[in-house]
């Protein structure tokens, strides 16, 4: 799993190459905290690179959602791949998540 | 047709997730199973057996069987076995799917996608064993 982060405006796009797998969540969900304990609370997710993720990666997303929603900030998607997308369908997130095609189209929205 | 049982014995700790799962995908593979439904059971799996690695033993040092035995006409069957704690993990309440962020509890999704990627999944007891017994068609369950 790679993770690289830039910033748009007020808001911070973290990017994910890979896996995100009971192996390498704790390693995302630290990169998450570690942007919100510097103060970004409108995190655009772009999963564009990422090929597989499981439990373990929504319960990270999950956990970090509830922390930036509790400050008032938000977290969304953009670049979901197959896979992916069909993990968040059937876990429910696909609709509990703002989620768009690309992350422009995610940056108009926060 | 393949009669005799393919399995490996792994320790169960985190460090032997990899390995397991590539067993089971070059298993099913070898079967012509295609790379979504590959997928798809490379989840099943993660999610089985980091439950194992984590809880069965409680803290002590054990091992977990995993075997795979192909069944013709596409289809396979994974069984993975540990000596630990009498525990099915079907039983387990799935997760309220419409809950919003605030309201949505945090864990049960693994057993569930199990379930759902899965469906014939089963759980039994034998002795000092848990066994799941997981029947694999080919063609992709999303």
């Amino acid at each position: 799993m790679e993770i690289t982060v830039k910033k748009e405006g007020s808001a911070s796009v973290v990017s994910v190459k890979g896996r995100i797998d009971a192996l390498t969540a704790g390693e995302f969900e630290k990169g998450l905290a570690a942007l919100m304990a510097g103060g970004d609370y409108a995190l655009v997710v772009d999963f564009k690179g990422l090929e597989y993720i499981s439990s373990a990666g929504l319960r990270s997303i999950l956990s970090t959602a509830k922390q930036l929603k509790a400050k008032g900030g938000e977290m969304i998607f953009a670049g979901l791949q197959g896979p992916v997308k069909d993990v968040f369908k059937i876990s429910g997130f696909g609709s509990i998540f703002k989620i768009f095609d690309t992350e422009e189209e995610a940056l108009r929205q926060v | 047709m393949k009669q005799i049982p393919e399995y490996i014995r792994v320790p169960a700790s985190m460090g032997s997730l990899q390995t397991s799962l590539a067993f089971v995908r070059f298993c099913l593979a070898s079967q012509g199973i295609g790379e979504a439904r590959l997928r798809e059971v490379e989840l099943a799996m993660e999610e089985i057996l980091v439950n194992i690695f984590r809880y069965a033993y409680a803290g002590r040092n054990g091992e977990v069987e995993i075997a795979c035995r192909l069944e013709g006409g596409g289809r396979a069957l994974v069984e993975v076995a540990d000596r630990g704690i009498p525990f099915d993990p079907l039983s387990h309440q799935d997760p309220d799917l419409r809950a919003g962020i605030e309201e949505r509890k945090i864990g049960g999704l693994g057993v569930f996608f199990v379930k759902q990627l899965v469906p014939d999944v089963r759980y039994r007891r034998e002795g000092e064993r848990n066994i799941l017994t997981l029947p694999i068609e080919a063609d992709p369950m999303l």
